[in-house]
């Protein structure tokens, strides 16, 4: 296990080493000259020259990637152009806040997503299952912000529960667990929950209704085994895949909210992703491209080692 | 002392997009450590009648009509836990895909001891050394290690041996071997039978040996019934069924066997295929295929003949002495 989980790690290396050429690329093939935002406008040639030097950009391309990545890694990810605040504090305040929505819309959907899916699994072609099904297609089709927009007219507008905007009194730096802040939760991370317990709830259903129809089952139930018993085989059975399906969820779930976090103005890295591309701010566009996306890898990672090490049947050598 | 299994008139129809009469008015009698084969080729209902035995049918599905007494108990009526005490304990069965049965994420030695925690209400570790020494009587070799395996980590031969001592762990009167070594390799699938037959001297119990292979019939059983579109259509012993074959069809049988066709295509060696069974047969359902049938084989159901002691036939020519072909 230990000689799969170093051989694992090892080949996440070019992985992680070809989103950082991408990432530090995006501001060469982007559109236009990323200083023209910062500079006057009436700027001389010479100003110019002086603050290209200044930002390392008159240096060779190759060169430029290396001091990029050799910053990077002393935790230096370079100045935003719009504040002027380190990107790397911006970068990791935010993905905080992103993660905390994401993990929340998880802790929601997964547990309704597994039960849905096992009852439908279970129930294969009844009228539960059918409705299950209904109810998980819906919710991977609507729009996730236009729901978002639905639920904020209804809870926030109409009836005035919950509020609509923002991560609660401590503005985007500080949060704390009471209801002052949860309440700026629930509306975000409902919406965002919807489109994982449609993906979960149709993997589990599959996952179930396959197992259930093998003949270990009949077998189990030969030897004497109970429901409760062969539940419990069919729910370890379908571990390995479900947890990496949710794992790689909740990868899409920090690095796909932008909509949502727009929409409910939550101070996460989908909100800073958006506000850096409208202000074409690409020192923050790419710290922040290239977190999302470390986290991702990593997120496989994850979700590979966890697979091996519960599902005997993946060869760990 | 009382029957082993006392199967009367049981009737299986499975409901659904495709109406399907598996099973049609079919009865059995075994004594207490009886080895019996049933025999026939694929759909024959073979299966189904196993699966009916220990309850395992859909109930949603199927419909089930007729009696069935393992040991006097009426396993019809079994529910919860009674049931559960019932299969595996009682009864129980060897699958014919050993590789399917198992299941794939937990270790043989936790898949037998599992059974018999249920069975006999011991712990883990003493549920365990149970599994241990089921592993030994089946032969299997550095059984204290194999223990910890998983299914994959075997081969098909070792794992039909786990089945067996998966199936044999809780000492059932009654051993329902459902074509245990059809999946196997030649030489394996003797390995199994010659370990089969030991471990029923052995043991004692009674044994249900289903299998296409009238070679393989005559092989493991004293007694053979064979099967032909959900009914048994000739049943005698060994002897008789080998020296003294009444229906058509076993003849065939043996005559395909005799002649050395190979391995597996025997039953085919019978021109034609089974009937459909989406209606119940009203007629002789070996009519198409029988190289003697006679008008009347096609107006009626042919009665069932009882030539000897516990030797039944159901074939209108059964009657009169059969012109040889
Ligand atoms: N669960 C089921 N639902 C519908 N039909 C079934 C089911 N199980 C078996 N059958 C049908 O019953 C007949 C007998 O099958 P089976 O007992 O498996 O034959 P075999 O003698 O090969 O074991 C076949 O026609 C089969 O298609
Ligand atoms: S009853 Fe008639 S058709 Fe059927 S097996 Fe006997 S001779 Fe053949
Ligand atoms: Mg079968």
């Amino acid at each position: 296990m230990l000689s799969y989980l170093i051989r694992r790690i090892l080949l996440v290396l070019p992985v992680a080493f070809g989103v950082s050429v991408i990432c530090f690329l995006l501001v060469q093939i982007a559109p236009g000259d990323p200083l023209t935002a910062i500079m006057a406008i009436d700027a001389t040639a010479e100003e110019q020259a002086a603050m290209r030097a200044a930002y390392g950009l008159d240096k060779p391309l190759p060169i430029q990637y290396a001091i990029w990545i050799g910053n990077l890694v002393q935790g230096d990810m370079g100045k935003s152009i719009a504040t002027g605040r380190p990107v790397a504090a911006e970068v990791f305040g935010a993905v905080k806040n992103s993660l905390l929505l994401a993990v929340s819309a998880a802790v929601i959907a997964f547990p309704i997503g597994i039960f849905l899916g096992f009852l439908a699994g279970y129930f294969r072609d009844t009228w539960i299952d059918r409705a299950v099904t209904a109810l998980s297609i819906t919710g991977v089709s609507v729009p996730n912000y236009w729901l978002g927009i639905v639920l904020v007219i209804i809870f926030s507008v109409n009836l005035s529960w919950l509020p609509s905007m923002g991560a609660g009194p401590g503005g985007s730096q500080s949060w704390a667990w009471d209801w002052a802040h949860i309440r700026h939760l629930v509306l975000p991370a409902v919406t965002l929950a919807v489109v994982p317990i449609g993906i979960v709830s149709r993997t589990v259903r599959a996952l179930a209704g396959d197992i259930l129809s093998q003949d270990f089952v009949d077998a189990l139930y030969a030897k004497g085994m109970s429901r409760a018993d062969v539940l419990r085989h069919v729910a370890r059975n379908a571990a390995a895949t479900a947890l990496s399906v949710m794992g790689l969820q909740l990868g899409y779930l920090l690095g796909g909210s932008i909509l949502i976090e727009t929409v409910f103005n939550w101070p996460g890295s989908g909100f800073l992703l958006s506000n850096a591309i409208f202000q074409r701010d690409l020192p923050l566009l790419q710290g922040t491209i290239l977190i999302l996306a470390l986290f991702f890898v990593a997120m496989n990672l994850i979700v590979d080692v966890v697979q091996a090490a519960i599902d005997p049947r993946i060869q760990r050598t | 002392m009382t029957k082993l299994l006392e199967m009367k008139n049981l009737n299986v129809r499975f409901k659904g997009k495709r109406t399907v009469h598996a099973i049609n008015d079919v009865s059995l009698s075994m004594d207490q450590g009886e080895t019996l084969a049933l025999l026939g080729e694929s759909g024959s209902g073979k299966s189904v009648t196993l699966k009916t035995l220990l309850g395992l049918l859909p109930p949603k599905r199927s419909q089930i009509d007729g009696s069935i007494h393992v040991n006097g108990v009426d396993i019809m009526s079994l529910r919860g836990r009674a049931l559960q005490r019932y299969r595996g304990g009682e009864v129980s069965m060897v699958f014919q895909e050993p590789a399917l049965a198992l299941d794939p994420v937990y270790t043989i030695g936790h898949q037998i001891a599992e059974s018999v925690m249920r069975h006999k209400g011991v712990d883990k570790a003493n549920a365990m050394s149970t599994a241990l020494d089921m592993l030994d009587r089946v032969r299997i070799p550095s059984a204290n290690r194999r223990l910890h395996n998983y299914p994959h980590e075997l081969s098909g031969g070792m794992r039909q041996r786990v089945m067996i001592a998966l199936a044999l762990a809780c000492r059932p009167r009654l051993l329902l071997a459902d074509e245990p070594t059809t999946a196997l390799d030649a030489t394996v699938q003797i390995q199994i039978l010659l370990l089969l037959r030991e471990l029923q001297k052995e043991f004692g119990m009674g044994v249900i040996f289903v299998t296409h292979d009238i070679g393989v019939a005559v092989e493991i059983s004293e007694r053979v019934a064979v099967m032909y579109a959900g009914q048994i259509i000739e049943e005698g012993t060994t002897h008789e069924i080998i020296r003294d074959a009444r229906h058509p069809y076993t003849q065939g049988l043996l005559a395909a066997n005799l002649h050395d066709v190979a391995r597996g295509e025997r039953l085919s060696a019978i021109p034609g295929a089974p009937p459909a069974l989406e209606a119940r047969p009203d007629s002789c359902p070996f009519a198409p295929r029988c190289p003697v049938a006679m008008p009347e084989c096609r107006a009626d159901l042919p009665p069932m003949l009882a030539p000897g002691d516990r030797r039944r036939v159901a074939c209108l020519r059964a009657a009169q002495p059969i012109a040889a072909e």
